[in-house]
């Protein structure tokens, strides 16, 4: 059978078309996600939810299915890690030589149990139809009442190939009623691929899970995840995602308040640099009173580097005494770098307490004047800086070992910048 | 030695100095006193290199060479400390790490080895306990959370391993107790020798009574009224500045 060469969404459909009958899981439930992404396209600025965040680059490549390769187990080498089980997927497909599963809670494959979920909404996302189209692999996560998961690491990893090749990894994460879960998710790889993850997130009454994801995808590949969450009562979500790779990210999060004293967190920090895009959008949505969400977004943009923050918050007439924050930063190291930001409430609830704020600037003059002013050259005060910036938003992973990692990805990430 | 000749400079297109004359040999420590608004914190900025005040006028060398040429970083590494009226807040910046950054960049910039982190400890250790500074002062983020009395103190600390031939003190002695202020006094006493010059700005005699200058010079009105012995700092307590103000005008 010869690959299809057509590109965007013909490609997508084509692979499809060819892989139908081979696809795991519910028939119906592809078809008609095909058909929606068919009517959808990909998603551009005519969109509202895409109207900084253009994808001509992703229609315009033509896409093969992952190759299977040989064990290999050099790759774990180069991937940032700490001493937790992992569950290892290369290339979109789960490898269990390169895996260390937990022995605390089920994991499940998508593979042998496809499981669509309840929260994703294909009709309306169009990145999550070409997912549900497509996915053939991907992690299930179920941790049992009152049990500690502890840590897990959830790791995505892309071997160069000859010609670009996409994937779209499925995973469920289910935490029943007082289960605690710290998932550390990281997405890493080489070449030119599209990795366009959906993941769904339930946590029970009383469940914890926190979640803290790196994506430092290759500088020439497309990151599109979707995460959707849903927090029942006095449930938490907390979230931290680090952007660094990747040509064109997006990080879009749903996350539903469900239950009553239900919180949730959704920080993030994208360092860019270059021609990267990063898109952090987010909507929370409080649908029962006394809920929490907390979102701080920092940005340091260099170069010619781009980045987007869309952050809604929407509060449910039955939401009363939610409280909400929202905070996006941006440190524009550059001229040609670019923030957008938009925040949205939509209030229905009359007894809530919901702010939103935005900075955008250079550093502040005093403080490069007196680090200046004890011998410090005009650079290295600028780097100290940018640092102390970033390191105030880590300061909200609180896992020390999953913190750390991070710490070593933005140093790292320094190191690539000076070279 | 520092030779301010004509110095005059501005914010904002609004003269602030009008014309300052003032020589610090070395091994001397010169107080500027004065009134608010007359000026003496501009001073303290100029020479320290901040570029948001243009220098309009004048000449300032240090040990021979054009300061005002100099960026900041250089006026450091040549020798030059200001100790600021306000210390600015670092979130996110340990002291620890700043205060080794600082030492080292200079040292870097005189050519002479840099200190690793256990010889800087020390060395900062034995300073903190001299100033009678807590030990998790250098734990803390720069002046974050810092009373006023501390961050004052932070400022010393940083001079104490700095080692500055001139120690520009900007109101060091503003909120300070009896005993930090004799905290502070010895922290520059300490580096008093023949090869370390001093600005000491104050409002108060009080501070003068410890650290006892060589020079007392007025600044009003973005000039030098009148300079004298350390009795003239006595005098102005006394009978405050509204005479020679007076008398200059």
């Amino acid at each position: 059978m010869t690959v299809p060469a057509e590109t965007g969404v013909a490609g997508f459909l084509a692979r499809y078309a060819a892989l139908r009958e081979r696809l795991p899981g519910d028939r119906a439930i592809r078809d008609a996600a095909a058909e929606a992404f068919r009517a959808a396209g990909l998603p551009g600025r005519r969109d509202e939810a895409w109207k900084y965040t253009d994808l001509r680059l992703v229609a315009s490549a033509a896409f093969d299915e992952p190759v299977s390769v040989a064990d290999d187990s050099a790759l774990l080498a180069s991937v940032p890690s700490i001493d937790a089980p992992r569950i290892v997927f290369v290339d979109g497909r789960y490898r269990p030589e390169l895996s260390a599963l937990p022995a605390a809670f089920d994991v499940d494959s998508f593979a042998d149990a496809p499981d669509f979920g309840t929260l994703a909404r294909p009709d309306r996302e169009p990145l999550v139809a070409l997912n549900t189209m497509l996915a053939t692999d991907g992690a299930v996560l179920s941790v049992a009442e009152g049990v500690d998961g502890g840590t897990v690491q959830l790791v995505s990893i892309a071997t160069k190939a000859s010609r670009p090749i996409a994937f779209h990894l499925r995973h469920a994460i289910r935490l029943a009623r007082g289960a605690r879960l710290t998932l550390l998710e990281i997405a890493v790889g080489e070449g030119s691929y599209l990795s366009n993850p959906v993941t769904e997130v339930h946590v029970a009454a009383d469940a914890v899970l926190t979640h803290v994801r790196l994506q430092d995808e290759s500088r020439t590949a497309f990151h599109l995840s979707t995460l959707y969450a849903e927090i029942a009562e006095h449930g938490t979500y907390d979230s931290f995602a680090l952007n660094l790779g990747a040509r064109v990210a997006r990080t879009e999060v749903h996350a539903r308040l469900a239950g009553p004293h239900s919180i949730t967190h959704l920080n993030g920090a994208q360092l860019l640099a270059g021609q990267q895009h990063a898109d952090f959008t987010t909507v929370v949505r409080h649908d029962a009173p006394h809920g929490t969400s907390r979102q701080t977004v920092k940005n340091v943009l260099a170069g010619r580097s781009r980045g987007v923050f869309q952050g809604r918050i929407e509060v449910a007439r039955a939401a009363q005494k939610t409280d909400g924050y929202q905070m996006n930063q941006a440190l524009l190291l550059s001229p040609d770098a670019e923030i957008d930001c938009k925040p949205e409430l939509e209030i229905f609830a009359d007894d809530v307490k919901c702010s939103h704020g935005a900075t955008v600037g250079e550093l502040d003059a005093e403080q490069l004047f007196y680090l200046r002013s004890r011998g410090i050259p005009d650079p290295a005060a600028r780097e100290i800086l940018v640092r102390a910036f970033l390191a105030e938003a880590l300061d909200a992973v609180v896992h020390g070992a999953a913190r750390a990692l991070l710490e070593s990805s933005v140093e790292a990430w320094w190191e690539r910048q000076a070279a | 030695m520092l030779e301010i000749r004509g110095l005059a400079a501005a914010i904002d297109d609004k003269p602030i100095l009008r014309g300052i004359d003032l020589t610090v040999p070395s091994g001397e420590v010169h107080a500027i006193m004065g009134p608010n608004g007359s000026g003496k914190s501009t001073l303290a900025y100029v020479l320290a290199g901040r570029d948001d005040y243009a220098v309009t006028a004048g000449t300032v060398t240090f040990g021979g060479a054009d300061l005002l040429t100099m960026a900041p970083e250089q006026r450091a590494a040549a020798g030059v400390f200001l100790a600021f009226q306000a210390p600015i807040e670092l979130p996110g910046v340990g002291n620890a790490n700043f205060l080794r950054t600082a030492l080292n960049a200079q040292r870097r910039a005189r050519g002479e080895d840099e200190l690793d982190a256990v010889q800087f400890l020390k060395l900062a250790r034995a300073e903190t306990k001299r100033l009678q500074m807590p030990d998790d002062m250098l734990k803390r983020n720069v002046n974050v959370g810092f009373s006023g009395g501390e961050k004052k103190r932070n400022e010393v600390l940083q001079m104490a391993l700095l080692r500055p031939k001139l120690a520009i003190l900007d109101e060091t002695d503003s909120g300070l107790d009896i005993d930090a202020l004799r905290i502070v006094a010895n922290g520059v006493n300490d580096l008093r020798g023949p090869e370390f010059s001093a600005l000491v700005i104050t409002h108060h005699q009080r501070l003068l009574d410890y650290l006892v200058p060589t020079r007392v010079h007025v600044l009003a009105g973005g000039r030098i009224l009148r300079s004298g012995g350390p009795e003239l700092a006595h005098e102005l307590e006394a009978r405050g500045y509204a005479d020679i103000v007076a008398e200059a005008a």
